[in-house]
């Protein structure tokens, strides 16, 4: 339960027991009206004790539960932890998206929110149009765009673009005038979900440095991310979830470093027995995926060992090549690389495998997790599994008890070749 | 501690909870939220405007064409039955307010679904969101009056002073665009076989609706039953607005008006009820 010892006036958002259920599949399968009928004529009793209110519990997933929290005016408090931990799902709840299971949440000031950037834009608009629309989607007042306008176009590096529908510009330019719009809300509280993960370098530089200004001037935010180094850097406290609740709470060098020593679980393999219940798409299901070394001699995955990804997948696609493409993240949240199949598609029917090799000496030590995807003939989106493994490169002892490099610098470790020779004699009168 | 703005006007402490306690519309927040709603309708309109090339035409051609051919083959087998109005005119003034009804209802039904991406990311009023969408129908129906006011003037008809009375029609055709349209958005997010229906419905309906035909071919016992439907009042009132020469359609009207403001208040009901669990379904 919560107690509070705050004064009322101080605190921004206060969230006592929140809990969010869903039925599976729920989110992901809307109904048909005939199978809601069926299931009627067939069995009324079960429809109307569903009705009344006692969904078995054997198909709800609580996304987040029994959550308590208060964040204080003027905190920026960042929230951590994996896919399907309950991150988003509390930015939901409090951003009245959706509405909770149960407890109760309550937010003192006006409340603005970044989970996607550019989710109001029309295509067949221009820059322009697009920015008031989208202005008034987030909640801003016309006078309050007005004010604003020259800033967010200064901002987003478009002004040439301005009065061109949406639909011929770069992603790039998209993501500028999504995020400047959106960063220009003048809100007392900000709830920010990951959208630092879009855009260029440099442009996610810029976002960073705006993020710090308005974590400094004294407003409140919620800054949902995997990138350890921005909450490190941008967060005056943090807290971290997992299985919809609250495991570590405290600085954000603390929360960051425990959850990565801790928290980020080890499976690098993961088995779908059942078809029926597997992952995916009614065309493609996901039946294992593992990471382990390439040579069955090593033990583990070490830096200098290459290492094997293996998917196996049930496919239903009998005449269109199915496209997979892998994505691996490291422990601070940066994408090291990503590859896709487009060499060798999976074309046929039954139980597919494919399989990758990641070469030696590439990937620095640290721990890796493995999102994979799937496309029908290159555009149409079929299926994502985020996170679906981990692995861990750990560091090379050689044999010998040769060179133990710890903490080395740097994303990747490419073992690079060095030619040394002498090209020439000292200056005379050193010799 | 750096100084801190006042609280903006009426932002007193939100609270979230897990169910309304009670049935209420969230008046203020709709209020905060009004200019959204003018940007909504904006939007469709110009999206709409930009994306077709023949345009404003458009709005004119589809109904006229209808009227027209309905003119040409059922005009002689209705023709004496139509009062006063000849029967190019009878036909296209109902097909002025279906136009407005079925483009209305059409657009609201798909409104929230099409919409998925911002329901899914954005908090605003749901509400708006099919409304929009039966506004952003008014503007054709000003293109569709043009040329209403044409067809009167070619076969030299001189409203009465029964035409001021126009405009209620045109509100209760809207009542009821909007009251199926909110039940049938609302349903859509939950049971997408409502995109499927929806052409039927809208097919049945106009064959329900006393457009190619006046009120007076429907058998006696049936008309009662016949007049719940709003649009048989609608029309026939927007009708009479127009040559008030006729007895004044009373009992049409005020039951169509009664089940428009029934279907909008079950659809207003039911929209807020289910609203705050789009975001889990879409």
């Amino acid at each position: 339960m919560l107690i509070s010892s705050e004064p009322r006036g101080e605190i921004a958002i206060r969230c006592a027991d929140l809990g969010k259920r869903y039925r599976i599949g729920e989110r992901a399968r809307y109904h048909a009206l005939r199978d809601t009928i069926s299931t009627a004529l067939t069995a009324p009793w079960r429809l109307l004790q569903r009705n009344a209110e006692s969904i078995g519990n054997d198909a709800a997933l609580w996304a987040l539960r029994g959550f308590s929290l208060e964040v204080r005016h003027g905190e920026v408090l960042g929230i951590i932890g994996r896919n399907g931990s309950g991150k988003s799902t509390l930015l939901k709840l409090l951003s009245r998206i959706t509405r909770p299971t149960e407890g109760v949440a309550e937010i003192n000031g006006r409340l603005g929110t970044l989970l996607e950037v550019g989710a109001g834009f029309h295509p067949e608009l221009t820059g322009r149009e697009n920015i008031y629309l989208n202005g008034a989607i987030l909640g801003m007042r016309r006078k309050e765009i007005d004010r604003k306008f020259d800033e967010i176009v200064a901002f987003s590096e478009c002004e040439r673009m301005l009065d061109t529908a949406m639909k011929h510009y770069s992603s790039g330019m998209y993501v500028r005038l999504a995020f400047a719009v959106a960063a220009h809300l003048e809100t007392e509280i900000l709830l920010v979900d990951e959208v630092l993960a879009v855009g260029d370098t440099v442009f996610q530089k810029k976002c960073l440095g705006k993020m710090n200004d308005v974590a400094h001037e004294g407003r409140t935010v919620l800054f949902v991310s995997h990138n350890m180094l921005a909450i490190d850097g941008l967060c005056s406290r943090a807290i971290c979830l997992h299985d919809g609740k609250e495991i570590l709470e405290g600085s954000p060098a603390f929360v960051t470093s425990t959850y990565l020593k801790n928290w980020l679980p080890q499976h690098n393999e993961v088995v779908y027995e059942d078809y029926a219940t597997a992952p995916g798409h009614e065309l493609i299901r996901l039946h294992r995926a593992s990471a382990r070394p390439l040579q069955a001699e090593d033990a583990r995955i070490a830096v200098g060992t290459p290492a094997l990804l293996e998917f196996s997948y049930w496919s239903s696609a009998e005449h269109s090549a199915i496209d997979l493409a892998i994505q691996v993240r490291n422990e601070h949240g940066i994408d090291v690389f990503a590859s896709a199949n487009s060499e060798d598609p999976a074309i046929g029917k039954g139980l597919l495998h494919s399989s990758i090799v990641i070469p030696a000496d590439l990937l620095n030590s640290g721990t890796y997790s493995v999102s994979l995807f799937a496309q029908l003939g290159g555009s149409t989106y079929l299926a994502e599994w985020l996170d679906i493994i981990t692995f861990e490169v750990f560091d090379e002892v050689s044999p010998a008890g040769g060179a133990y490099y710890e903490n080395w610098p740097g994303v990747v470790r490419p073992r690079l070749s060095w030619q040394t020779r002498v090209i020439g004699p000292l200056p005379s009168h050193h010799i | 501690m750096p100084e801190r703005k006042q609280h903006t006007s009426g932002s007193a402490a939100v609270v979230i909870r897990a169910a309304d306690t009670a049935w209420t519309l969230h008046f203020g927040d709709l209020w905060h939220h009004r200019e959204l709603l003018y940007f909504f309708v904006w939007r469709d309109l110009k999206v709409r405007y930009k994306q077709t090339v023949v345009g404003v035409a458009w709005a004119v051609i589809q109904p006229l064409a209808i009227a027209l051919s309905l003119t040409l083959f059922l005009g002689r087998a209705v023709h004496g039955a139509t009062g006063s109005l000849p029967y190019a005119v009878f036909a296209y003034s109902g097909m002025v307010l279906w136009q407005l009804f079925s483009q209305g209802l059409t657009e609201a039904s798909n409104s929230v679904v099409n919409n998925e991406r911002l329901i899914s990311k954005v908090y605003f009023p749901r509400l708006f969101v099919p409304v929009g969408a039966v506004l952003s129908s008014l503007l054709d129906l000003l293109f569709g009056l043009v040329v209403l006011a044409a067809f009167l003037g070619i076969f030299h008809i001189v409203p009465t002073a029964a035409i001021v009375a126009a405009p209620l029609y045109i509100g209760l055709t809207l009542l009821a665009s909007l009251g199926a349209g909110l039940w049938l958005s609302a349903l859509n997010v939950k049971y997408r076989d409502v995109r499927y229906t929806l052409n039927f419905v809208v097919q049945f309906w106009f064959l329900a609706s006393p457009i190619a035909y006046p009120i007076s071919v429907v058998p006696e016992r049936w008309r009662l039953i016949y007049m719940l439907n709003p649009m048989a009042g609608a029309i026939e009132g927007f009708r009479w607005s127009l040559r008030s020469d006729q007895p004044f359609p009373f009992l049409a009207v005020s039951l169509g008006t009664l089940t428009a403001l029934l279907l909008f208040a079950t659809g207003l009901y039911y929209f807020r009820r289910t609203e705050d669990t789009f975001a889990d379904f879409i």
